[in-house]
């Protein structure tokens, strides 16, 4: 074998590796999404592996009459909530992480990585009888206010990352020609970092949507929609809903999802770090 | 730089880390408090009671057999996926993006879109038969087949999570300068060696965050499972759940929380004591 | 130990838009102190990675000896490098970074021992050799590249701007070392840099590229005396080289060059150089430490001189020298004065100009004339 026919049969077996890989990644969404407007019949024809017949009444269905709909409002409201909640406790311990030196910084910002890393989720189970208490069970503040215990740490760290990508020069500089450290921050170094810090939000918004332990736990009425989904599909004990409702369910879910990475695909990955070309 | 007031800097922090105190060390004294009293006065009467049930055990289990399989299947799956995206090809940012898609699918939606492969009419089953590899379906789901809703369970979160392990590991090895690995090659190394010796002692500390972040998941694993397999596979977020909805013991429910803040406060130890990167520890 | 000889070497990026290296021709002596001399992007570190087997070359060949080396992988070259980050690993301690070379090529460990203790004395290093190279400065992780990169006695050295990322005094320093420890080892070395006063004190031949080509391969007393081209004029010597504008005469004497202020008559033996060039603009190059004011420093060992009058403009005083600004009609001609001359500004000085020191170079090509 010479060495053009060698380097050939490696880039094939290259290529075909990626191909399988974003396969594997991808088949799954495009079935999962043609399943969901398939024809019954064509679904459960065993010759039919791509179904040929569509119709739209499955999604209909679970948005109107078993309330996706309502829980996709539910869910966009919780999640702007968690947004506006955990970015405003969230951007001033950011800004001074990245920002200032002072004593305790390192253990404060070790704290708040330990705290990511506690299962908030679960601590929503105690946290029921606090909310009966409170009249917060079954609102949508309440599980935005668990929502937000579950993203602060990571806003917290990525905002100050976010921060220190911006030279504090430019804000001194600022200050120097006449502006407040405050006004400062808001006229110079907000605005530079507004691009990471919009991929921040988006971020937040697709955690808060994509969970569902929680919103189960201290919801019953004001479900997000993974919760209703969920109560749809598995009722508490694993059930049994015909298959078609459960494609569209997931089609319903998925869809903010996929537009998420469409729009955002650039800064979903730029943020871990990552360069593309 | 000057600050003006040396409080500062601990006045911009203090909301987000009240908020965070709040929101663990409430829920955790209210668990202790739920899991260890009976009408006011300590007592092991509901840890009793957990501990009892068949459920507890197989579902302590379940969470860790399923951890211990998926993670370290994700963490090799990973690193070879970002070893082969950190060269530069054609098609490659596109691959990235596809690889990443996961990132932001819920366990809830992953559990079905995985239904829909794996069911009996599903695109698998109806594929492999009409190519004529099967001639009956694979079940995958039902209380009878436990073992392949196991697997299915195993590749749905595959597929779903290795994408976050995918993302550490990719940005710690862009991290890792070039003149390393070209030092390495002048000096006479072949690419295993380089990946042996170089690469993958400095990926370590990538490598141990993922491995935290994904072990400690594991641990709250529940949409996937609950979606797929419901209580066939019980975990431990699964039982504290039902237990809360539908039994409405919040004793036993705490317990199970408890079980999981506790295996995840372990486990996170056990992994900064054993997987230490000396060299970033040493005094300089 | 070897010799290294790389014939019409080529390399093109971005599908042959640029060209990094555009057809060099080149023989690096056994033994030789090689330095590649000239300012970023002119292909220099690229043509050392193609030496080192690191990049692959787009047409051209590279012997080691007789030996065709031009696809090898690095490995199967027995060279070594310095690389400009120094890229000591941070995850072994010095005493595996400088073993790792030899654990690689298998020598038992006894050798191993006793070669990296060799390396570690000959480098003063051997307090460090228990260290991870976190603890250590700057200066002696570069020690630790260049141990590592010696230990296995390598055909052929490469160094990449080892001594960029040190500063000014401890550069100067290890300038000397890197010489002396070459000279010692007679390994053949390539040495890239950016840096005249380095190339002028490391080399033994000292080759100026531009560009992606060679310009001037030579010693460097020669590159420095014997300019081939403005380029190489003006990158070698601090400060830079004067420059003037002028045009060639002729009378009945001979021929002169005329400038917007001056006229300096040139003798007999200049008038076959340029007799191509009359009526024609030529360019006038001196360098300020060939220049001598009248009356502040006369030197008796210029024999064929001429006089420039100029008017002192500026003066820095460094100590060591004085350079004076002095302005030329509207051209500002830069003297090197040795020690500490006071020059009053605004004064009429009368330059003189040591012709055979001077050098005229062709407008167009910007090619050395005399």
């Amino acid at each position: 074998m010479n060495d053009e026919t060698k380097y050939m049969l490696k880039q094939l077996a290259f290529y075909t590796f990626i191909f399988v890989v974003v396969a594997w990644i991808v088949v799954p969404l495009i079935v999962a999404t043609l399943y969901a407007f398939a024809a019954p019949k064509d679904y459960y024809d065993p010759n039919k592996v791509i179904p040929l017949h569509f119709t739209a009444k499955y999604v209909k269905t679970i948005l109107i009459h078993l309330g996706a709909w309502e829980a996709i409002k539910n869910s966009v409201v919780v999640a702007l909530l968690t947004i506006a909640i955990s970015f405003t406790l969230g951007i001033p311990a950011g800004y001074a992480i990245a920002k200032f030196i002072f004593p305790a910084k390192d253990t404060i910002k070790l704290s708040i990585v330990a705290l990511r890393m506690f299962p908030i989720p679960v601590m929503a189970i105690p946290l029921v009888i606090l909310y009966i208490r409170l009249n917060l069970i079954d609102t949508r503040l309440g599980v935005a206010l668990a929502h937000t215990a579950m993203a602060l740490p990571f806003v917290v760290l990525i905002t100050s990352s976010i921060f220190a990508g911006v030279a504090t020069e430019l804000e001194e500089a600022g200050m120097v020609f006449g502006l407040t450290r405050l006004g400062s921050f808001l006229k110079i170094t907000l605005p530079l970092a507004l691009p990471g810090l919009a991929a921040a939000a988006m971020f937040t918004f697709v955690m808060s949507w994509n969970e569902v332990f929680v919103a189960s736990v201290l919801t019953l009425s004001h479900r997000t929609l993974p919760a209703q989904i969920l109560s749809i599909m598995a009722g508490s004990s694993g059930g049994a809903a015909p298959d078609y409702y459960k494609f569209a369910a997931a089609f319903i879910m998925t869809l903010p999802a996929m537009l998420f990475v469409f729009f955002a695909r650039k800064y979903l990955i730029t943020m871990w770090g990552i360069s593309l070309k | 730089m000057k600050i003006k007031s040396e409080f500062l800097p601990y006045l911009l922090i203090l909301p987000a880390f009240a908020y965070l105190m709040f929101f663990v060390g409430y829920p955790l004294a209210q668990a202790l408090y739920l899991a260890f009293t009976q009408n006011g006065a300590f007592s092991l009467a509901t840890v009793r009671r957990a501990i009892s049930d068949y459920y507890f055990w197989t579902a302590l289990k379940y969470t860790l057999g399923l951890a211990a399989i998926i993670v370290p299947t994700q963490v090799i799956l990973a690193l070879v996926l970002a070893l082969v995206m950190n060269k530069s090809f054609k098609g490659r940012d596109l691959s990235i993006y596809a690889l990443v898609i996961p990132l932001t699918i819920s366990d809830v939606a992953a559990g079905l879109i995985w239904y829909s492969m794996l069911s009996p009419y599903g695109f698998l089953n109806k594929l492999l038969m009409n190519i004529g590899i099967l001639d009956n379906p694979i079940y995958f789901f039902g209380y009878q087949f436990r073992h392949m809703e196991f697997l299915a369970i195993v590749l749905a979160e595959l597929w779903r999570a290795t994408a976050i392990v995918f993302v550490i590991i990719l940005a710690g090895l862009q991290m890792i300068s070039n003149e390393y690995l070209e030092a390495a090659e002048v000096f006479g190394a072949t690419y295993w060696i380089k990946l042996r010796r170089i690469v993958i002692p400095l990926l370590k500390p990538s490598i141990q965050s993922a491995l935290i972040i994904r072990t400690l998941f594991a641990m709250q694993v529940f949409g996937i499972v609950w979606i797929l397999a419901g209580r066939d596979i019980p975990i431990l977020a699964g039982e504290g759940f039902y237990q809360l909805t539908e039994i409405k013991d919040y004793g036993v429910a705490s317990i199970y929380a408890l079980v999981i803040a506790g295996l995840s406060i372990l486990l996170g130890a056990l992994y900064i004591k054993f997987m230490k990167a000396e060299y970033l520890e040493v005094k300089r | 130990m070897v010799e290294v000889r790389l014939e019409n070497l080529k390399k093109y990026f971005d599908k042959g838009r640029v060209k990094a290296v555009d057809g060099i021709d080149l023989t690096i002596k056994d033994g030789e102190f090689l330095v590649l001399l000239g300012p970023s992007g002119c292909g220099k570190t690229t043509t050392l990675r193609m030496i080192s087997g690191l990049e692959l070359p787009t047409d051209g060949k590279i012997y080691f000896g007789d030996k065709d080396v031009t696809y090898l992988p690095p490995k199967d070259r027995n060279i070594s490098m310095v690389f400009q980050s120094y890229a000591v690993w941070p995850h072994m301690k010095v005493y595996d970074n400088i073993a790792f070379p030899l654990k690689i090529k298998k020598y038992p460990k006894d050798e191993i021992d006793k070669r990296v203790k060799w390396v570690a004395e000959l480098l003063q290093i051997e307090e460090l050799l228990d260290r991870y190279p976190a603890q250590l400065s700057g200066g002696q992780r570069q020690r630790v590249a260049v141990a590592r990169a010696i230990v296995v006695e390598p055909d052929v050295l490469l160094m990449d701007e080892p001594l960029s990322n040190l500063d000014a005094k401890l550069r100067v320093m290890m300038r000397a070392e890197i010489k002396k420890l070459q000279t010692k080892l007679k390994v053949t070395t390539v040495y890239v840099t950016h840096d005249q006063v380095e190339a002028m004190t490391m080399g033994d031949r000292i080759a100026v590229m531009k560009q992606g080509k060679l310009l001037q391969v030579g010693p460097p007393a020669e590159v420095y005396l014997k300019p081939n081209s403005i380029f190489v004029a003006t990158f070698i010597g601090a400060p830079e080289m004067n420059l003037l504008d002028v045009t060639v005469k002729e009378d009945e004497k001979g021929l002169i060059l005329e400038g917007e202020s001056f006229e300096i008559p040139l003798p007999e033996d200049f008038t076959p150089l340029l007799k191509d060039y009359v009526n024609k603009t030529v360019i006038m190059g001196i360098r300020p430490e060939h220049l001598i004011v009248e009356g502040i420093s006369e030197i008796l060992h210029v024999k064929r001189r001429a006089k420039i009058e100029g008017v002192v403009d500026f003066v820095e005083a460094l100590g060591t020298d004085t350079i004076v600004h002095a302005k030329v009609g509207e051209k500002i001609i830069k003297i090197k004065l040795a020690g500490n001359v006071n020059v009053p500004i605004r004064e009429k000085i009368k330059i003189i100009v040591d012709l055979d020191t001077m050098h005229i170079f062709d407008k167009q090509n910007e090619k050395a004339i005399i």
